[in-house]
C-alpha cells in the first residue's frame, strides 16, 4: 500500500512538472540563435514514402534559405519527428515539438487524418502549422493557426470528375474508397457531386480499409456493373495492389485517382497493371518552366531520385514559412500567423501561392497518365468559378 | 451468375491460404494442446524470407518459375527451422508448467517476432518481386482465374495431400498421432516425443511460409504486421473446423475465406458494409463456441478425472 502511495506521488510530481513546462508557452522562442522549426510525418509506417519525400523537400528548402543568409542572419534548424502514420502518434509528437522543443512553427503532415489529429495541439498552443499536402477541407477549419500550401479536395475531386466526363467521355463511374480515411471519403464525396452534375452516374461505391490484403470481392462487384472508369481515391500502398488485382480480374476500365497515389512504391506494387490509369496531382516533373526544372535538378543531385509532388510541396511549405518569417521579423506565434496569412502571389514550385481567408492555397491541378513507370502530363485544370470566390472572401 | 462464380474463386483463393496456416495451428494444438499465437508471425517470416531469397538469389529481376520454386521451398525450409527454434527455446522450457504459461509465452513470442521485424525493417510495406508472369484466363462469361490463383490452388492442394500422406503413411506420422493421443503413453512406448514435437512445428511453419510466399504472388504487399489479422482468422478457421482435426482446418479455412468474400461482395445488398469482412470471422468464432464448441469435424474430448 505504501509503495503504491509513493508511486502515485512520483506520477503526480511528474505530471505536475509536465504541466508546469506547458505553461512556459511555445511560440515565443528567443530572438537570437537558430530558428527551430518542427517537422512531423510518417517516416517508418505504411505511408513512409510520403513522410520521407516531404522531409527531403522541407530540408532542401531550409538549406537554401540558410545558404542565402538565413532569416535576417538567423539560421533555420529543422527538428523531425516520426509519427509512423498514426493519428494518435501525430498528436503526441506535435505536442512534444511544441512543449519540449519549443518550435516556432510546425510543418506537416501529408495524410489529412494525421494532420487533423495534430492540428488542435498547434492551434491550442498558438503555434502556426503549415500542412504541405493535406487536402481535406476540414484540416484548416481546425483554427486560424492552421494553413496549407496545396489545393483542397472539393477542387481535386472536381478535377478528376471533369477529366472523366469531358476528356474520357465517361458516363458511368464506380468508386472504390478507403473507408477510414477522411482524405478518401472527402474525395469520393466531391468527385461524386461533380461527376453527377456533369451528367455522369456513380453506379457503385465499394469500400476497403487501409491494410486490407484482398480487394477482389469489391472489384468483382464493380466489374459486374461494367463502369467506364473506376475512381480509387486512396493511398499508393493499397492502390498498387488494387490495380494488380483489377488486372487479374481482367477489368479494362481505367482507374482514376488523386495525389495519394504519388510515390515510387506505387509502381513496385502495381507494375504494368497501372498503365493507362490517370491521377490528379499538384505539379508535373515534365513541366518545362525553369523554376520547376531547377527544383527537379537540384533535388535529383541531392537525393538521387525524381522529386514527387510531396517533396515539391514540402519545399514550398518551408519556403512560404521562410518568407513569412522574413516579413514578420519575429518568431512570435500571433505575428508569424498573420504573416503566413498574408502570403500573396508567392512563387512556389507547385504554382503561385496565395493564402486565402480559409487559409488554403488556390492553385491549379494537373492530370497525369501513368505509363511504364512514368507520369505523362495530360492537362492542367484551373480552379473555376466555384473555387474562385473563396479567394476573394 | 459469373459474378457469383468469380466471388467463389476469390473466396476459395484466400480460403486456401487460411487453410494452409490453420493446419499449423491445428497440428500444434493436436499434440500439445497449445494455441501457438506466434504462428501467424511465422507466415509473415515466410513471406519475408521469400522476399530476401528472391533478391539474394537474383530472381527479383523478372518472372521465373524456377525462381519461384526455389524461393518457395527455401522459405519453407528456413521458416520450418524458425518454427523449430521457437519451440526449442521458448515453448520447451516452459512446457512442464501450466498450459497458461505456455500460452502467455506464445503471445510474447508473437510480439517479439513482430517487433524485431519492425525494428530491423521498418513497418512500411514492401513490394514482393513478381516471380510469376501474371495472366488471366476466362472460365466462362466474365469469370476469370489468374495464374497466381491457379498457383495457390495447385500448391496448397499438393501440400495438403503431402501432409495427409506424412500423417497417415509414415512412421513419423504414426508417432505424431500417438503423441497427440497421449503424450506420456507415447513416451513410454519409446517415442522420442521431443523430436516429434519439433517436427510438427517444422511442418506447420513450412506450410505457413508457403502460404506467405503464395499470398505475396497474389498480393505483392508484405509488411511485418501482416501475420496478425491473417493469423487470427486462420486460428478461427482451425476452431471452426474443429481444432486438432486436420481436414477440419482445411474446411474451416475455405469457409472463412468464402464468408469474408461474400460479405464484401453481397453484404452491401443487405446493409452490411464491406468493412465488416474482418468481423465476420470472429462472429463465426463466437457462434461456433456457443453452439458447437468442438467445431464442425471435431470430436468431444473427455476430460479425465
Amino acid at each position: 500500500m505504501k509503495r503504491i502511495g509513493i508511486a502515485l506521488l512520483v506520477i503526480a510530481a511528474f505530471v505536475f512538472s509536465l504541466a508546469c513546462e506547458r505553461k512556459g508557452g511555445a511560440g515565443n522562442g528567443t530572438e537570437t540563435g537558430p530558428i527551430i522549426v518542427g517537422y512531423y510525418g510518417d517516416l517508418t509506417g505504411r505511408t513512409s514514402n510520403f513522410g520521407q519525400s516531404t522531409k527531403n523537400g522541407t530540408e532542401m528548402a531550409a538549406d537554401e534559405i540558410n545558404k542565402a543568409g538565413g532569416i535576417n542572419g538567423r539560421m533555420i534548424k529543422i527538428l523531425s519527428e516520426d509519427d509512423e502514420g498514426r493519428p494518435e502518434k501525430a498528436a503526441t509528437v506535435v505536442t512534444k515539438l511544441i512543449d519540449q522543443d519549443k518550435v516556432i512553427a510546425v510543418i506537416g503532415e501529408v495524410a489529412s487524418g494525421n494532420t487533423l489529429a495534430a492540428a488542435p495541439k498547434a492551434q491550442k498552443a498558438n503555434v502556426p502549422m503549415i500542412s504541405p499536402s493535406s487536402t481535406n477541407p476540414a484540416v484548416t477549419q481546425v483554427g486560424d493557426y492552421i494553413f496549407r500550401v496545396c489545393f483542397i479536395d472539393p477542387f481535386q475531386g472536381e478535377v478528376m470528375a471533369k477529366f472523366a466526363a469531358n476528356t474520357l467521355k465517361a458516363k458511368n463511374a464506380a468508386i472504390m474508397l478507403d473507408f477510414n480515411s477522411p482524405y478518401s471519403r472527402g474525395l469520393t464525396e466531391f468527385f461524386e457531386k461533380a461527376f453527377t452534375k456533369l451528367g455522369g452516374k456513380v453506379v457503385s461505391k465499394q469500400s476497403y480499409t487501409q491494410g486490407d490484403r484482398d480487394y477482389k470481392g469489391q472489384l468483382t462487384s464493380i466489374r459486374s456493373l461494367n463502369p467506364d472508369v473506376i475512381y480509387v481515391p486512396g493511398y499508393y500502398g493499397e492502390v498498387g495492389v488494387i490495380a494488380k488485382q483489377a488486372k487479374q480480374l481482367d477489368i479494362k476500365a481505367p482507374m482514376l485517382g488523386g495525389d495519394g497515389w504519388d510515390a515510387p512504391q506505387l509502381w513496385e506494387l502495381g507494375g504494368e497493371a497501372l498503365n493507362g490509369a490517370y491521377m490528379s496531382n499538384h505539379y508535373s516533373v515534365e513541366d518545362p518552366s525553369p523554376a520547376i526544372q531547377k527544383f527537379v535538378n537540384d533535388y535529383k543531385t541531392r537525393y538521387n531520385i525524381v522529386p514527387d509532388a510531396l517533396a515539391a510541396l514540402g519545399y514550398d511549405a518551408m519556403k512560404v514559412l521562410g518568407d513569412a518569417l522574413k516579413r514578420s521579423g519575429s518568431t512570435n506565434g500571433p505575428k508569424l500567423r498573420d504573416a503566413i496569412a498574408g502570403t500573396k502571389d508567392f512563387p512556389g514550385v507547385t504554382g503561385v501561392i496565395t493564402i486565402n481567408a480559409e487559409r488554403n492555397a488556390i492553385k491549379p491541378a494537373v492530370v497525369l497518365k501513368l505509363q511504364d513507370n512514368k507520369y505523362v502530363y495530360q492537362e492542367t485544370i484551373k480552379p473555376d468559378t466555384e473555387a474562385a470566390p473563396a479567394g476573394g472572401k | 451468375m459469373d459474378t457469383f462464380v468469380q466471388q467463389l474463386i476469390n473466396g476459395l483463393t484466400i480460403g486456401a491460404i487460411y487453410a494452409l496456416i490453420a493446419l499449423g495451428y491445428t497440428m500444434v494444438y493436436g499434440i500439445l494442446r497449445l494455441i501457438n499465437f506466434a504462428h501467424g508471425d511465422i507466415y509473415m517470416v515466410g513471406a519475408f524470407v521469400g522476399y530476401f531469397l528472391a533478391f539474394q538469389l537474383g530472381f527479383a529481376t523478372g518472372p521465373s518459375l524456377l525462381g519461384l520454386g526455389i524461393v518457395l521451398i527455401g522459405s519453407m525450409v528456413i521458416a520450418g527451422l524458425v518454427g523449430m527454434a521457437v519451440e526449442r527455446f521458448a515453448y520447451r522450457p516452459v512446457r512442464k508448467y501450466s498450459r497458461m504459461t505456455t500460452l502467455i509465452t506464445a503471445i510474447g513470442v508473437s510480439l517479439l517476432i513482430e517487433n524485431l521485424f519492425v525494428a530491423r525493417l521498418g513497418a512500411a510495406p514492401r513490394a514482393f518481386p513478381q516471380l510469376l508472369r501474371e495472366q488471366s484466363y476466362t472460365l466462362f462469361g466474365n469469370a476469370a482465374i489468374s495464374k497466381s490463383q491457379i498457383l495457390i490452388f495447385t500448391v496448397s492442394i499438393l501440400l495438403m495431400l503431402l501432409l495427409q500422406w506424412i500423417i497417415f503413411k509414415t512412421r513419423v506420422g504414426t508417432a505424431m498421432r500417438a503423441v497427440s493421443f497421449n503424450l506420456n503413453s507415447a513416451k513410454l512406448m519409446g517415442i522420442n516425443t521431443d523430436a516429434i514435437i519439433s517436427i510438427t512445428f517444422a511442418l506447420g511453419s513450412a506450410l505457413a511460409a508457403a502460404g506467405g510466399v503464395l499470398t505475396a504472388q497474389y498480393n505483392p504487399q508484405i509488411d511485418p504486421l501482416m501475420g496478425i489479422l491473417t493469423g487470427l482468422k486462420a486460428f478461427v478457421a482451425a476452431v471452426l473446423g474443429g481444432i486438432g482435426n486436420v481436414p477440419g482446418a482445411v474446411l474451416g479455412g475455405l469457409m472463412i475465406g468464402l464468408a469474408e468474400t461474400f460479405v464484401v461482395g453481397y453484404g452491401q445488398n443487405i446493409g452490411l458494409p464491406t468493412t465488416f469482412r474482418d468481423a465476420v470471422a470472429f462472429a463465426i468464432l463466437i457462434l461456433v463456441l456457443l453452439f458447437r464448441p468442438t467445431g464442425l469435424l471435431g470430436t468431444t474430448v473427455q476430460e479425465k478425472v
